[in-house]
Parts: C-alpha cells; structure tokens; sequence
C-alpha cells in the first residue's frame, strides 16, 4: 500500500449539516438549509398542496397550488440587528405577493402563513383553473380514488363552477403514448412530473411538450413510443388520471384493491413491492393480480421500481402452471399422481442415488426454499449446484458492502466503480441510484469494452477488451500498489493510459468505495477472476469493512447472494456434473430449455434407466418434459420467503394471492423429501425455516422476521392521505430487511487470492460474448403479453465494420453458428460495439455461457 | 421638447450604418477609449451615473443591473434581447437596421465592462433577414479587428453570435429567452436567482435590451452628464416612442423621458385621424392599463415616475392610441386574444387564466353575454394577477380590468342585460382598484 | 447516415461552431430552420438527424418544433402570407385588408390555395405596427417583410408567383 492509500483509510469526518429555524402556521421547526418550506412544512405534518412539485424532482413552480405568505424579519441597515415590534417579537415583513412554497428556501426566522384568507382563496382559484379545463370524468378515471386533484378539490376547491361547459378546451382522450402507457389529454394538468421524471431522473427524455398556452400537450416520438424502462413510474407520480397503464387502466377502482407487499426477484436489487389484488367474477371468484405498484424503501429502491418488475408478474398468474404432481408411467408419459406417491418415490430413489444426488436450483427461489434443498442435497452428500454463471458470492459475503449502506448515501468525495456490467440493463435500480450518486458528486469510473448508458455519467470511461475486464481492475491497482505481482500483458496495456492513472488516484483517494461488477461478456472463469480483481482492488485501498464500502455483484438472477449464502455453488462443467448424477434434483431451472449441450446431458440422463430425475416447477419446461417426476410449485406471490440482494440485505415477501389447491413452496416439498430421508425441516412456517437458517449459516445469525418487519421513518412521506404529494407509491409498513454483516466488518480479514488475470482470447474470426438485456425471454417474462413487443428478439448484435464486412443489412436474419450449433437470429447492428465481437443476448435462445468463437453468416 | 436623436442617429447623419461615416462622428472612439484606458467597472460606473434604465420595460437600473454579476462564476454572458414582440412596439427593429455599428458597439462596451468573452443577440424569428444583415455587419467588425482575439493588443477578446428565436412573444421575457437560447421550451425560469447570478449555461448573465445598449457607447464617449442633458432626475435620457394606433403619423420618435403624452400624439403624431376625440392611451403596448385619455393624463411627461399617477406603467413605451371609434370590449378581445396565444403554459392562472379570459372576451364582443360576464371576467383578471411565474400573466389583465373599470360604458351597450347589473358592476371595479 | 448532415454539413459546422463545446442543443433551433429549407416543414427524420446532431432525443427536438409558430410539422402553401391583425395594425385597418385579401384568394387564414402557391394566416405583433396594413412572407429560405400593403399590391405579389409557377416549382 502507498502512504496515499493509508492516510485515507481513516473515516473523514462528514460536515455538520446547517440548521435553519422558523415558523409555518405558527409551528417553530428546524430544518437543514437549502430545504424548501413544502418540505419543511410537511415534516411537522402542515399540509401545503402541491401538484408540480415531487419531492425527488427540482422545484419548477409552475403549477401554483402552494403559494403561501412568506414573512421574513426586518434587519436594521445600520446596526445589523434584527428591529422589533413593541411586545418584543422580531418584526416580520411580509412580501407583496405570495410565493410558492415549493420554491423559496428556508431562512433564519422566516414565517410562513398557509391559513390566510389570501391563501384559502389563492388555493381555491388555483385549483378553479385547472378545473377549467378539467374533464371531471371521475367516475371513470382510474385515479379516481387516488387523485391529488379530487382530494385538493374537496379541501379546497370552489363548490360551483363558474366556467360554461361548452367553452371547456377539449383533447384526445385515448392516446397511447406506445402500447404500455396510454395518456388522456383532457386530464392532464401540465405539471410536467412526468416529463421531469423521464429528463433528469431517469434520463430517458422520450417524453416532452409539445405547442404551448392552453394546447400544451404531452407528446412522444420515440420508437416504439415511451421507449423507456421506468415508464411506470410516470403514472404513479401523476397527479391525474392523464397517464395510465394499458394493462391496469379501466381494470379496477383503488379502493377495491387489496395490498400485499412483496419483493421483486427480477434482478438482484430486490425492489420492494406491493401486489394489488381484486376478487373477480370472471375469474371464478378469484383473486386476480391487478397490478404491481413501488413500495417505498429508500435503502433499495427509494419509491421506484422499472418496467419490467412492474409488469412482468403475469407468469405467477398464467395459464400454463403446472397444478399436480406427476410421475412417469409405463408407456413413458407423464401422469398425475398424488404428493404422496410422488414424495415417497423421490425419497426412494434420492437415498438409492446417495452421493450420486446432483442439485441444481435456480436463484429465483427464496432463501428457505433454498436451505431446505441444500439440506437435503447434503444430508445424502450429493452436490448442491445453483445455476448461474457468475462467480464471486463468497467474496461479496466476505469483502460485500458493509452493514448500514445506502447507496443514497454516496456523494462528494466517494468514488464508483462500475465494471462489465451495462448497468441499466442488468439492475435499473442500480444504474439508477449510481447515476444519481454521481450527480451528487460521487466520482463514477466505468469499465467496460462499449459505451452504456451509465457512460454519460462517468468521470473516468476505462476501455477494454472482452475478457479483459480482470485486466483493468488489476491495472487500477497497478496504479495504487506497484507491487501487484505478476502481471500479464494485457494488464501493462492497460496501465498504459493517464485515465487510468487518474481513476485509480480517485477511486484510492475516495471516503468511500463501491465496486460493482457485472456479466457484460463474462462467463463463470472470468467472472472468478474478475471478482477477486475487485474484492483486492477494495482491500488494498481500505475500502472494506464499513458502510458504503465494498463489492456489490451485479448477480444474473433475483436470489443468487442468498443461494450462494445457502451453500448453493455454481458448477464449473454443468454437462459433466448433470452426467454423472445418479439422480438429479433440479428446481426452478430448466438447463434442457436453456442449451443444446445441456439438453444432451439431461436427456443422457432420462435414457439411463438407472438415473432418476426430479423437475420441481412452476411449469412444464424442456427440463420438466425429460423427468422421471414433475412436482408443482407456489409462485412467489402465493407464498412467504425472503430473498437477499446483492448487498445482502434480506427482504420478506408476503403472500398476495391463495395458492392453488394441490401445489406447495419450494420449501415445503424439499422439507418432505427431507422427512422421508429422516431429516427434520420446517415445511410450514417460512420463519421457523428462517430460524433454521439462522443457527445454520453464521452470517444469517442475527436473522429474523421479526427484525426484517421493522420499519424506519422515512423521507419522502408516502402514504394514502400524502398521494398529491409523493405520488400513489406504497408506503413501506411490513420492513426495511436485514442487511447482513459481510466477514470484513466482523473484523476478520479477508482471505483473498490474488486475481488469475487473462489476456484477452485470441481468435482468427469473431468472438461471441454474451450480454444482458432487461427484457429477454425468460419464462417468468413472456407470459407477459402487454412486453411482448418490447422483448429482445432472438438476435446477435454487430458492430457496423463487422456488418459492412459480412454484408449483413440491419435486422437481416442471419445464422449464428457457435458451439457446434446453427441459429437463425435477426443481425442487430450497434455502433458502440466493438470491431471483431459479436454481442449475444443472454435468454432470447441463443445458449452462450462465456466468450466463444462465432460464424456469423448473411 | 425637442426631438434628440441619441439611438436613431440615421435620421440625422446619413449613412450612419457605413463604417467610414460612423467612425467620423465618433464611432468605436469609445470602445478603442475603453478597452485601452478604462477598467471594466468604470465603464459599469460611468453607465451607473447616467442614469440609464432598462428599456425592456421594467425600466431597471442598467448600471446597477451589471454590478449584480457575480464575480466569483465564469464565464460571463451578455445577451441582447432583441425579441421586440410587444404589441405595438418597433424601435429595436428600426435601430439595428439604421444604426447597426452604434448597436453592435453597445453590445461590446457591455460585454467588456462586465467580461463577457462571448455575447448573443437573441432576434426574434421574423427579424430574419435582419440577422443575417447583423452576421455580415459583426464579420466586418472581425475583418476591421474591432472584434476578436486580444483587441487591441489587450487580453481582451469578444465574440458576438446572433440566435434568431422562431415566433413567440414569451421569450422576450429575459429567462425564458435564456431557456430559449440553451435550445430548451421557452418557458421562464422560477427567479431568484436572476440571470447576473444565473443566467445562460447557469453563468452569471446580463441580459439587456437593444435600446438600452444603443445608449451606452454615447455615455462612454461623452461621458455621463452629457446623457443626463436630457429627460429628468430619475428618468434619465431619450426613449424611443413608438407611437401607433389611430394617430395621423404613427412611427418612432425619441424625445427626452418626461415629455407629455400630448406632445407626442399632436405634434409629432399630427393628431387623431379624421380628427376624431382621443379616448385612451396604452403607453407599455398591449401589457398596458387603459389611461383615461383626458387632459391630465395628456398633460402627464412619459417618465417612469409620472406615468404611474394616471394609472399606467411606461413600460417599454409603445404609445397605442385608442380614439372614439373604438369600442373597450373589442380592444380587449383583441389583446386576450393575443394573450393567450401567447401564453407559454408553464403556470397554470396564466394558461387556464388566458383562456378562460378570451372565451368570456369573445361572447362579450359578440354581444352575447350577460352582465355576470362582465364581472366574472372581471374577477378571473383579478385571480390571475400576482399568481404567476412571470410578468406575462399580470399583463394579459392589464388591459382587461383597466378598461371594465374606466370605460363601463362600452361594455353595458354590449351586455345582454345591462339593467340593474350596473351597480354592482361599479362596485366590483371599485373593489378590484383598492 | 444523418442525412440533414449529408446535405448541409458545412452550415451546420458553423452553426455548431456558434456555441459552446458542451451546449450544442443551442443549436436546435437554427438546424430546425435549416431543416425547414427542404420543404417548408420538418419530417420525423428531420427530428431524428437533429436529434442526433445535438444528443439530444426526437422527443426533445419535436417539443421545441411545436412551441414556436414559425416552425411547421405539415406541408403547406409555398409561401405563407402572415398577415398582422394585431391590436395596432387592427387599429389600422388590418382586419378589413385582411378579409379583402381572403376573397381574393379565396381562402380563409389558415388555408393554402389550391395551387399550393399560398397559405394565408393571420399572425400576431410583427414589429411594424407603424407601417400596417403588413405582413410577412415566410417561404422556404426564411422571412420577408412587406409593409404599407393594399391588396392589390399583395395580389400582384401573388400573381408574380404564380407567373414563376411558385418559383423553383
Ligand atoms: C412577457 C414579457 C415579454 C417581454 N418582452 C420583451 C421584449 O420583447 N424585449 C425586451 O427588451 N424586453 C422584454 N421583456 C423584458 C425582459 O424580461 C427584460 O426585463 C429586459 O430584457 C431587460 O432589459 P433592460 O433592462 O435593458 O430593459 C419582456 C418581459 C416579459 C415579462
Ligand atoms: S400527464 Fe400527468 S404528470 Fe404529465 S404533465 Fe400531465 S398531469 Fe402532469
Ligand atoms: S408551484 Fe409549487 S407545487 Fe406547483
């Protein structure tokens, strides 16, 4: 370590925050300066409408509903001291006009009046305007119920109108802004919430204005339009019923809705849900989702969530779920059977197979789910595998972010690392909360071979080739830590560059460090070499240990932190593994579906009349059809769990809707395998499994539902009264989690080894890598009907030399030839990728687990 | 009062736009004076003592306005709001065109005095053919080596770019011609901060009209006092008048601040065509309070502390004269009309306001509405005013409670039923003047 | 390949080269007018290449497209008279020149003639307001104004148009 490295180890001490005292409705609060009176007035529980104004946007003003009296103390020119009235009391000058509370700032002694006539009347006019052009459509409105402008109305309004009705300015009611988000122009207001939230919040400026005056409207003109991920959000925060979802508008009224909380697997982020539910008639009575909505957690997902969270949950909800056990008769098809029958032949043969078992479980599953599949696995001393093709869960329990992190919390001073991982696509929480560190003024370094969407951002931009990505981590740290041992030429390239040398003394010099790395062109090898890279990148320069410091893994799959913490690990040669079983036990994962190679082996396994294997599912997938049994499963939205996400925060999610009748948990079957193996797991209550798992794995000791339930005080207010002012956002009622301690901020030191840093491969032709798109064609995102236009195609993605070379035209299909198998695949055609790779999608079938050589041809 | 031409020079000196003969009746000796003999704040101070105000139309104090940029943020911006959209104004036009070089040396001297490297003129779209004219005239100034690099042999280097807006009159409003100009909706910015602490690119910026900067190369040369020889104490200098309306000679004239509305329309305007009565006078252009048109609002000097007395503004001086013939509840439809036209849609009492307005203003013109009209009319004006973000929505009312409350009249011969609403309409007008 | 640049790239460098580095979306509004020179109006692509041109989305470039008048997303009247009928120049007589012209065109403001050679409409203060009865003719290379107009001496404008069969037609 250079000296500059140590001096900085220590915490810097942060700068005292300002307070500023003053008095709104005769109420006296402290506030932090720089903080605006809406604010401050609602933290004492004074209600100043508001339309414009959202709390996680800049003020604009413009929509007028908070003007207020605002009063200031008179100074003497001359002494400098404040002149008082004759009781005493400072004298208060009050301005000419009322000013809008959602722009002017908190100062020293300030008074502000929001129950003045002058107020209560400005309130009522405010709100006659905008009612001028309002359609007053409420019975029909789907914000109706929710809607800030009914509430304020009813509070405030005028009790007639005074406007003819013929007169009233009148605009499309159905537009869709594309097929997801549909606008009523008659009930937008113009507060530009919506407009604001795709610019500066999520960057996606696909919405605008367009004309002006009375004609001011909401237009898109991208492709397809509202081409965003966040694009729900947008109806959450608006005011009026003018923005809606084409899959929840018309679908029911608020005050139907039933709420459950619950936590997105999509991604690792594990955004915070609420799952809103409605008994219908044309569902035989049923309990139908009806939409997804944010719940507030301003450690995970603050009061967002992306698209795809939002809408891809119809899969729990299709169709085509598997509803009985199943077994193989004679003939070789599969037939109902009863759990019994099927649990007892399970068992049977799992205790045949002994240390033959080979699980492997995908990490959509939750924490209990796992540690009961794991225990089975290894009372027999079978292998327990998880599916995934990212390395480094031991590293991140180890060197992970320490307990108290929020990345809310990163600003001036502290420094991101960003490597292989196309953020936006592979977490959009994440990419969301880095973005906006940045913008706070945390120094953004970012490591990747082609530009993303968090490039714009980035203080320093680090290039490399794919299969590098180990290479550049190990470069910054060549340039901290000269002693860096045996170096490998591509790493010599790449310290080559001053922009290294200054994002290694930035990232060396930071208060605090969060490294996350990704699966932008990375298999299981280099994804192991990358994570060590950047777990001794951190040790070295003292970034472990503590809050806001240490590694986040950008993990393939919703649960692969917990699965790892459950002892699941991935298998290095799945195909061999899978062939060697004596009985395979695969749960929530469909190798067969996934690739040919893979296929093979299972199907190797299925021919064996002496291998047995177990498909436990929520439907029938490639993998399900070869089995031996086929056992159904709970969605996670019919059931209680927890999953940890890639800070290792562990999150409950509750039931929303009953199960059908004749499946269970994840968990609850393997805990009856178990009991045939003699082996005693909680199958019933979720939270005695949590037990379980606490005196079991160490790290989860502290663990419980109890402690995962708590709840926080949290800023913004979000609740069903405060809906015109943070939006129709959850408020968080069921907990904030867990986040775990990793091993460094225990005070044990980290175990690492030393980074096996490759060059990049060599090839004649072009490199196939993999990469990720949010919205790919996995089986919980296709039954999604309303995403089925914004799904990635089976496609590769070319630079355009390499196109011109092959003569290949955009969107041409071509035949991808790669891993002794033919695809056809549309040629997408991407500027930013670079000259001798070809991009291969993740999930859209094309099976590609590290970088290998392709054919592409026209 | 005597015409004095300080801004429309042409009318004097022929040729005044020809190098050769600008430079022969003194032009850039006070730019070459500046730069190599004067530091940037006595230029600012010099123009602070002349007493010049913002010829916008808040008359604000030019001088004072400079010292306001914040010297610890660079780089610095002039802007020229050259938007000229008020109704009834024309003055700007008729400067850049005839008296280009002693505008373009404005615009330097002020760029200078508060070290702006790099200055705009924002044009309104129309004024098309006359930017490109201002691109050929500042190339020229580039070749002379009067703009540049190190002028001089000075550290100091200017560049002046023309932006030509594209038909709206709301980026005449100073924020939101800087929105504008950042390639943004031209919608006004919430103030504070004010462009000399904010402005273009979020850089201190001081943002002034084309008639304001006109002035300035006269009282570097002449020095201050010599600006004060005309107009009085607190409104100090020549104005541009642009007169227009029902006069026999409408068009431009500068007169000292101070001279009487009377002066202006009989002398210079040759009186009322077909020698009607004058009935009301909108000295600030479409924006303007209705003044009552008799012999003390006539006798009154245009000057911004006289004005007020007869209900009104000067504003930017744009002198409509309204005589007999017409009739208030048509002149006002007129400027509602305008107004929300005009209206960016940012802030709801203006946008929801404006309209509201012309739907009422038009049912009242077309004499199909009733005396409630009237006073609704009267009362939305009233709602609309000091509620909105920027000075636009004050002045769509402007007009409109001016002209219900001082010429009743017009509207009662329009009324459905005027009957005994009369009283009450009386009253409410009486209400909305406290 | 961005076909705005393709065919103007040169003025386009100047009109970049007129701001600063980092605000390039200044530029937005020039490049619409430059846009406007092909046709008389800006189409999606124009949006796009624009777009690009300054990094700034379709969305955005339409946004400012739609706030200002003198910008058009249709095709119309090779030119456009836009008559003032203002306060002022109605207060001269700018309503009645107005509908005069109208019935001789034979068209109400806002209509193009059925030669397309003209659009007519009526517009807001165009600054001249000394000069009315005027207006301005927007074509596709930009802004002219005509001022102290009788309609007959407009229509003779007109009928020089026409007599070039809408001049480059
Ligand atoms: C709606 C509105 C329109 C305006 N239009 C113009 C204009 O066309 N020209 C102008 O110089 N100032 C206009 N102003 C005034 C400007 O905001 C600003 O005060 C002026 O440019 C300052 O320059 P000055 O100090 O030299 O007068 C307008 C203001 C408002 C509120
Ligand atoms: S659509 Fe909704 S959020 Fe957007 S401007 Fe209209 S009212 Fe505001
Ligand atoms: S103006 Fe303050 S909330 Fe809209």
């Amino acid at each position: 370590m250079t000296e500059a490295v140590e001096n900085q180890v220590e915490e810097q001490a942060q700068p005292e925050e300002k307070l500023v005292t003053l008095t709104i409705d005769n109420i006296e609060v402290s506030v932090p300066e720089g903080t605006v009176l809406v604010d401050a007035a609602k933290k004492i529980g004074v209600d100043i409408p508001v339309f414009c104004y959202h709390p996680k946007m800049e003020p604009v003003g413009m929509c007028r509903m908070c003007l207020v009296e605002v009063g200031r103390p008179v100074f003497d020119r001359a002494t400098g001291e404040p002149v008082l009235e004759e009781d005493g009391s400072p004298k208060i000058q009050f301005g000419p006009k009322l000013d809008t509370g959602c722009t002017v700032e908190v100062s020293e002694g300030m008074v502000v009046r929001g129950y003045t006539e002058e107020v209560v009347d400005a309130r009522k006019e405010v709100l006659e305007f905008l009612l001028t052009s309002h359609p007053l459509d409420c019975p029909i409105c789907d914000k109706g119920g929710e809607c800030p402008l009914q509430n304020l109305t009813m509070r405030y309004g005028p009790g007639t109108s005074r406007f003819i009705f013929d007169e009233k300015h009148h605009a499309a009611k159905h537009v869709p802004l594309g097929e997801i988000i549909y606008l009523d122009r008659e009930r937008c207001i113009q507060c530009a919430r919506c407009t604001r939230f795709q610019d500066e919040v999520v960057d996606d400026p696909v919405i605008g204005f367009s004309q002006r005056g009375r004609s001011l409207e909401i237009v898109t003109f991208s492709d397809p339009g509202f081409d965003s991920y966040w694009s729900g959000n947008t109806t959450d925060i608006c005011p009026v019923g003018a923005l809606t979802t084409a899959d929840f508008r018309f679908g029911a009224r608020p005050w139907e809705l039933k709420a459950s909380a619950s936590v997105c697997n999509h991604c690792p982020v594990g955004c915070n849900t609420t799952v809103n539910t409605r008994r219908e008639a044309k569902s035989g009575g049923e309990l139908v989702i009806k939409r997804m909505m944010p719940r507030q957690n301003e450690y995970i997902n603050e009061i967002w969530m992306c698209d795809k969270g939002r809408f891809a949950h119809h899969y729990t909800q299709s169709e085509e779920r598997l509803t009985q056990p199943m077994v193989r008769n004679e003939v070789g098809e599969l037939e109902a059977t009863s759990w019994e029958a099927a649990l007892d032949l399970v068992a049977e043969e799992f205790k045949a197979a002994s240390d033959g078992l080979v699980t492997l479980a995908g990490a959509r599953l939750s924490n209990e789910d796992l540690f009961n599949i794991q225990q089975v696995t290894e009372k027999l001393g079978g292998k327990a595998l998880q599916n995934t093709h990212m390395a480094g869960g031991e590293l991140v329990a180890s060197v992970g972010v320490g307990q108290g992190s929020n990345l809310s919390d990163l600003g001036e001073g502290d420094a991101i690392l960003v490597v292989a991982s196309d953020l936006e696509e592979e977490a959009p929480l994440y990419w969301l909360r880095i973005k906006q560190a940045s913008e706070r003024g945390a120094t953004l370094v970012v490591a990747n071979p082609r530009d993303t969407k968090l490039s714009s951002k980035a203080n320093y931009e680090l290039r490399y080739s794919y299969g590098e990505e180990a290479a550049a981590v190990m470069a910054l740290l060549g340039s901290i830590s000269p002693k860096t041992p045996g170096e490998s030429e591509a790493v010599k390239k790449l310290s080559r560059g001053q922009e290294v040398k200054d994002a290694a003394t930035a990232i060396s010099e930071a208060n605090n460090l969060v490294v996350l790395y990704g699966n932008e062109g990375t298999g299981l090898a280099t994804s192991q070499s990358l994570a060590d890279a950047c777990a001794n990148l951190l040790v070295a320069t003292g970034h472990v240990g503590k809050a806001n410091n240490g590694l986040i893994a950008v993990w393939d799959k919703g649960n692969t932190q917990g699965a790892y913490d459950m002892g699941l690990v991935p298998s290095e040669d799945l195909a061999a593994d899978l062939m060697s079983a004596k009985a395979a036990y695969i749960v929530a994962a469909d190798p067969a579906g996934d690739d040919a190679t893979l296929a093979e082996a299972i199907k190797a396994v299925e021919e064996d009349a002496e291998k047995f294997l177990v498909v436990q599912e929520l439907f029938l997938t490639e993998s399900a059809k070869l089995a031996d049994v086929v056992l159904p499963v709970q969605a996670n939205t019919e059931r209680q769990g927890t999953y940890t996400n890639a800070e290792r925060r562990v999150q409950i999610f509750y039931p929303a809707v009953p199960a059908p009748v004749n499946v269970h948990a994840d968990y609850a079957v393997a805990a009856n395998i178990a009991e045939r193996l003699d082996l005693k797991l909680q199958k019933v209550i979720p939270a005695q499994v949590m037990a379980q798992i606490a005196e079991t794995v160490s790290d989860y000791a502290e663990v419980s539902y109890t402690k995962m339930a708590e709840v926080e005080e949290q800023w913004p207010i979000i609740s069903s009264e405060d809906v015109f002012y943070g939006g129709t956002s959850y408020e968080n009622e069921q907990g904030m989690g867990q986040q775990l301690q990793p091993a460094s901020q225990g005070g044990e030191s980290p175990a690492l080894s030393f980074a096996q840093v490759a060059d990049a491969p060599k090839v004649d032709g072009l490199l196939a890598v993999p990469v990720t798109r949010l919205y790919d064609r996995g089986s919980t995102v296709v039954p999604t009907e309303l995403l089925s236009e914004r799904l990635t195609p089976t496609s590769v993605v070319l630079s355009p030399d390499d196109a011109e070379k092959l003569s290949i035209e955009p969107d041409a299909e071509v035949t991808v030839k790669l891993n002794g198998t033919e695809t056809k695949a549309q040629a997408r055609i991407e500027a930013g990728v670079p000259q001798g790779y070809v991009l291969v999608p993740r999930s859209v079938g094309i099976a590609l687990n590290s970088p290998s050589p392709v054919e592409i041809k026209a | 009062m005597p015409e004095a031409y300080l801004c429309l020079r042409h009318r004097e000196i022929e040729n005044i736009d020809q190098m050769d003969v600008y430079r022969q009746n003194g032009g850039f000796s006070a730019w070459e004076k500046a730069i190599s003999q004067m530091q940037p704040d006595e230029v600012t101070t010099e123009v602070f003592d002349s007493g010049l105000r913002g010829r916008g139309g808040a008359g604000f104090p030019t001088g004072l306005k400079w010292r306001f940029m914040d010297g610890n943020n660079w780089p610095h911006y002039v802007v020229v709001n050259a938007d000229e959209s008020e109704p009834g104004t024309f003055k700007d036009r008729e400067i850049m065109e005839s008296n280009p070089l002693q505008f373009l040396e404005g615009v330097m001297l002020t760029s200078y005095a508060v070290g702006a490297n790099l200055s705009y003129i924002y044009l309104r779209g129309e004024f098309w053919e006359l930017a490109h004219y201002l691109d050929e005239r500042i190339a020229e100034l580039e070749k002379e080596g009067l703009l540049g690099d190190k002028l001089f042999g000075s550290d100091y280097s200017l560049r002046i770019r023309t932006h030509l807006g594209a038909g709206a009159y709301i980026c005449g409003e100073e924020t939101a011609l800087l929105e504008s100009l950042e390639g943004k909706l031209g919608q006004p910015r919430v103030r504070p901060p004010f462009p000399p602490s904010f402005g273009l690119y979020g850089k201190p910026t001081v943002v002034n009209n084309v008639e304001t900067l006109t002035n300035v190369p006269l009282i570097i040369e002449h020095g201050s006092s010599y600006y004060r020889k005309w107009g009085t104490e607190k409104s100090a200098g020549t104005k541009v008048f642009s007169l227009s309306g029902r006069v026999k000679k409408p068009g431009n004239y500068e007169l000292p601040l101070g001279t009487t509305f009377r002066e202006l329309i009989y002398e210079y305007g040759g009186g009322i065509i077909d020698d009607k009565e004058v009935k009301a006078i909108m000295p600030a252009g479409a924006s303007s309070s209705m003044i009552v048109a008799n012999d003390e609002a006539l006798d009154t000097p245009m000057d911004y502390e006289n004005v007020p007395n007869v209900g009104a503004q000067l504003g930017s001086a744009s002198i409509i004269v309204i005589d007999e013939t017409v009739s208030m509840d048509w002149l006002i439809n007129k400027t509602v009309h305008f107004f929300k036209h005009e209206s960016c849609g940012k802030c709801t009492p203006c946008r929801e306001g404006t309209f509201w307005m012309s739907n009422v203003t038009e049912r009242v013109h077309e004499g199909q509405a009733n005396w409630e009209d009237v006073i609704l009319l009267q009362d939305v004006a009233t709602n609309i005013k000091g509620k909105c973000l920027c000075a636009l929505g004050d002045f769509a009312t402007e007009a409109v409670t001016t002209a219900i409350e001082r010429f009743p009249e017009d509207f009662k011969a329009k009324a459905k039923s005027n009957g005994a609403a009369s009283e009450e309409l009386v009253e409410t007008s009486a209400a909305v003047a406290d | 390949m961005n076909a705005l640049r393709e065919s103007y790239g040169q003025e386009i460098d100047q009109i970049l080269a007129k701001y600063p580095d980092d605000e390039k979306r200044s530029a937005v509004m020039p490049l619409l007018f430059v846009a406007m020179r092909k046709d008389g109006y800006v189409n999606k692509q124009d949006l796009e290449d624009i777009g690009e041109i300054i990094g700034r989305s379709s969305t955005d470039v339409a946004s400012i497209l739609g706030f200002y008048t003198l910008f058009h997303d249709k095709p119309e009247g090779k030119y456009r008279i836009q008559v003032c009928n203002d306060l002022p120049c109605a207060l001269r007589g700018a309503d009645e020149y107005l509908d005069n012209l109208c019935d001789n065109l034979g068209i109400r403001p806002g209509e193009t003639t059925e030669d397309g050679v003209v659009t007519l409409e009526a517009v807001m203060c165009l600054a001249a307001c000394d000069k009315a009865p005027m207006f301005q003719v927007q074509d596709y290379n930009g802004v002219a104004y005509h001022e102290n107009q009788t309609v007959e001496s407009t229509m003779q404008l007109v009928e020089s148009w026409r007599a070039e069969g809408g001049k480059d037609a």
